[in-house]
């Protein structure tokens, strides 16, 4: 079994989804990946917990020390973090009943009139990897559709994201929408993106500006021990 | 194995064929009439005793000669001097083949500065507000020393872009004298650095001793033919169209020993050579020829170098403008002449005008390192540290030049188009359209992993600041801390018993002095 989770971890290190992925050191294409060593893990009746805590999450934060030397550029950390969502998408039915399966739900879009969706899509994958349930409404939102998905879906976090000077206004609106139908309250909202600012954030209301997605993750991390 | 160096596949040429042959025409026309002045009297009977038309023009006190060469002796010249010439290297593996038909580009430093460029890093506050503190870069400028050349050698043995060494800093020590600056030079440079190694002699009867010193770092003479670990410079004209006395006579030394030797001639556009650039370049295409004659005649065979050093002149003070587009323009040029007759081509870029690393000493350096490479060279003089001309050196210029060449030599490299590289490429789009996001980040890694990628620029500061100069300082101390390969401590002792005149403070293995 520690055999495994060691596997695991040093796959996630290596951001190594499937078997058919190279990894770092490129030598290992065949030999199972982060998907293939969760399934034989389940299968060898290791707690989903254990797997996530001892292999997926420890693998992750030396992934995170590695680029914090400048030692993994941003591929390599998204890589690791595709590994891992993969990896919680096979173990989330196991651990339906568990509240430590996820750290929140986090629901993220890039608002009404925008297209751009590289930046989101890269916070989507890193929060993924970082161990939140991460629902992605895609571009072009309308504030109406995500007060919808908002009151249906009660996510913990509400990520927004504005690349145009014009479409931050709609993040604004979003929130204003929000209050007026009574769940601004349900939800921490944090905004992201080349045009917005932590200015901005004060002004429209939102609980927080994030750089990019590291910074995401510490501000999250910082609202759990709020909450704590 | 050699140095790879960096081919160019298609050489930047700024002239026509018809031009081209114009030139070599027009050169042709000169070395005929008016010919050369020599003031070097072997160089007079040796060209006289060849067919060219000399005769004596002495004034009162200054012996000289008036040499016509005609155009067959220069065509048999072209025709003799061999196309392909080895530089060798203490290190094997640091050879160079410089193939006059193949434009491979080597990038070599130089050349013997005075000021050597001392940097430090001091402290100032901010008069508004007293918390912000940067450190701001000093540079001094003192003579050179020849353990500074020591260092520089050692510096330029770990620049990765660098191929071999042209001595970028003149001693200048109390104890060096005209009779041991030779030795000690190439000592100096030898011992720090196994790549090859160019030098200019300074005084003649300290040839054979410096020739000496390099067979018994070899092993013997034909150790020495097979693997020439020096080579030499010779400027022996003075433009226009002057044999200058010593070091004609050098060069005749030097072809009669058979060791590589550039020919390398420095007109200045505007004074000593028409500003024009059809006229500068006639010239210097005379001049270089009428110096590979002679060495042909003095020894059939003898590995020559077209040295091309063309530039321009500053109007404020007539001193070399290197960083002037035309100097480029100049240095372009001769390449291609020199590609025409065949010949390896010893040419110079990166040269600045700027004092002092820096924006300015940046673009100027950069500007004439991308377009002379571009023209294929096969040996280039790119003045790594040279500052203000080349009156100094400094030694973190040195190692942000290394950076420079590294980003040419990447961008230079052969694009990977083939099938198989492009169903790789078809194959990753059908495997990125399958998913929602889109995005082809994946695939960056491998690129990362086999070196295909290019790295950032690695003095790169973060915010809105520029720290350049403080990071390239680390990495240059950082070069100076790994050691170097020596020569060996027998080999050593040898060559301080048998080579008279080297300072014992060069001794590596000497009590105290171990490095
Ligand atoms: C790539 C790009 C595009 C691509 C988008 C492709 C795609 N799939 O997204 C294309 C070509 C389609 C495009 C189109 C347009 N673009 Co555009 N585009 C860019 C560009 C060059 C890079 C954006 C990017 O992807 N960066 C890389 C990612 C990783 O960074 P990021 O998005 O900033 O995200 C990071 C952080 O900001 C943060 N973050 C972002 N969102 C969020 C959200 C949350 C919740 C959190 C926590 C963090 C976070 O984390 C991310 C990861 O580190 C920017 C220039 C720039 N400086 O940003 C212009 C830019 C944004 N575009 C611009 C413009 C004008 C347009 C167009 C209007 C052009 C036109 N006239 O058609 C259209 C827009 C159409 C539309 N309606 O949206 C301008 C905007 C100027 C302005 N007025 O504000 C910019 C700034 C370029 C410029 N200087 O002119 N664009």
């Amino acid at each position: 079994m520690e055999d495994i989770i060691a596997l695991l971890k040093e796959n996630v290190i290596q951001g190594r989804k499937t078997k058919d992925d190279e990894g770092v050191d490129g030598d290992s294409i065949g030999m199972p990946g982060v998907i293939e060593l969760t399934q034989l893990a389940l299968e060898s009746n290791i707690p989903p917990e254990v797997i996530i805590e001892e292999g997926l999450t420890t693998g992750m934060q030396v992934v995170g020390d590695k680029f914090a030397a400048k030692e993994y550029f941003v591929p390599d950390m998204l890589a690791s973090a595709e590994a891992v969502s993969g990896a919680q998408d096979i173990l989330k039915p196991y651990l339906e009943d568990s509240d430590a399966m996820s750290k929140g739900k986090f629901a993220i879009a890039t608002v009404k009139g925008d297209i751009h969706d590289i930046g989101k899509n890269i916070v989507a994958t890193l929060l993924k990897g970082a161990g939140y349930e991460v629902d992605d409404l895609g571009i072009n939102i309308p504030p109406e559709k995500i007060v919808e998905y908002v009151r249906e879906y009660k996510p913990d976090f509400l990520g927004l994201s504005a690349l145009l000077t014009t479409t931050m206004l709609a993040m604004g609106e979003t929130i204003e929408a929000l209050k007026e139908n009574g769940i601004r309250d349900s939800v921490k909202v944090l905004i992201g993106g080349a045009a917005v600012s932590e200015e901005f954030a004060q002004q429209i209301g939102a609980d927080a500006y994030c750089v990019d997605g590291f910074h995401a993750i510490k501000v999250l991390e910082e609202f759990q021990k709020v909450k704590a | 194995m050699a140095r790879e160096g960096v081919l160019i596949h298609a050489p930047y040429e700024r002239m026509t064929e018809e031009q081209v042959e114009q030139i070599h025409h027009a050169s042709m026309q000169i070395l005929s009439d008016p010919g050369m002045i020599s003031f070097n009297s072997e160089a007079a009977e040796i060209f006289h005793a060849s067919g060219a038309d000399v005769t004596s023009i002495t004034s009162a006190d200054n012996p000289c000669w008036s040499i016509r060469i005609p155009e067959k002796l220069a065509l048999y010249a072209i025709d003799s001097a061999p196309k392909v010439v080895k530089l060798g290297a203490r290190n094997k593996d640091n050879s160079l083949i410089l193939n006059g038909e193949e434009p491979r580009v080597f990038f070599v430093s130089g050349s013997e500065a005075n000021i050597w460029l001392d940097i430090d890093f001091q402290s100032y506050i901010k008069k508004s507000n007293h918390n912000v503190e940067i450190q701001v870069p000093e540079f001094h400028p003192r003579r050179g020393t020849v353990l500074d050349l020591c260092q520089a050698a050692h510096l330029c043995e770990h620049l990765e872009s660098l191929d071999a060494l042209i001595r970028p800093v003149n001693i200048q020590d109390k104890d060096v004298t005209e009779d041991n600056k030779d030795v000690n030079k190439f000592f100096a440079s030898l011992n720090n650095t196994t790549k090859h190694v160019m030098i200019g002699l300074t005084n003649l009867e300290q040839l054979d001793n410096v020739v000496n010193m390099a067979r018994l770092i070899v092993g013997g003479e034909e150790e020495l033919k097979e693997n020439p670990i020096i080579s030499f410079i010779t400027c022996l004209v003075k433009s226009p169209l002057q044999f200058v006395d010593d070091t004609t006579q050098a060069l005749i030394e030097i072809s009669r020993r058979g060791l590589p030797v550039a020919i390398a001639i420095s007109p200045q556009g505007g004074t000593t050579a028409p500003i024009k650039e059809d006229g500068i370049v006639t010239q210097l295409n005379a001049e270089v020829l009428a110096g590979i004659t002679l060495s042909q005649l003095v020894n059939k065979g003898t590995p020559v170098l077209y040295g091309s050093v063309p530039v321009r002149v500053r109007l404020d003070d007539l001193g070399d403008s290197y960083g002037a587009p035309e100097s480029s323009q100049y240095n372009v040029d001769c390449v291609q002449m020199a590609r025409f007759y065949k010949l390896p081509c010893y040419s110079t870029a990166g040269v600045c005008d700027a004092k002092i690393p820096g924006i300015q000493s940046s673009i100027e350096r950069l500007f004439s390192d991308i377009v002379v490479t571009l023209s294929g060279p096969q040996y280039l003089h790119c003045a790594y540290g040279l500052l203000g001309g080349n009156a100094t050196f400094c030694p973190l210029q040195a190692v942000l030049d290394d950076v420079h060449f590294q980003m040419i030599k990447f961008f230079l490299a052969p694009p990977q188009i083939n099938q198989s590289e492009i169903d790789v490429s078809l194959k990753q789009l059908e495997e990125v359209m399958r998913t929602p996001q889109k995005l082809y980040i994946r695939y960056i890694r491998r690129m990362l992993r086999n070196g295909q990628l290019s790295l950032p620029y690695p003095f790169e500061a973060g915010g809105e600041t520029d720290n350049v100069l403080a990071l390239a300082y680390e990495r240059m101390n950082e070069f100076i801390s790994q050691p170097v390969e020596h020569i060996d401590s027998a080999t050593t002792s040898k060559i301080f018993q048998e080579i008279p005149g080297i300072l014992p403070r060069l001794n590596v293995y000497e009590e105290g002095r171990e490095q």
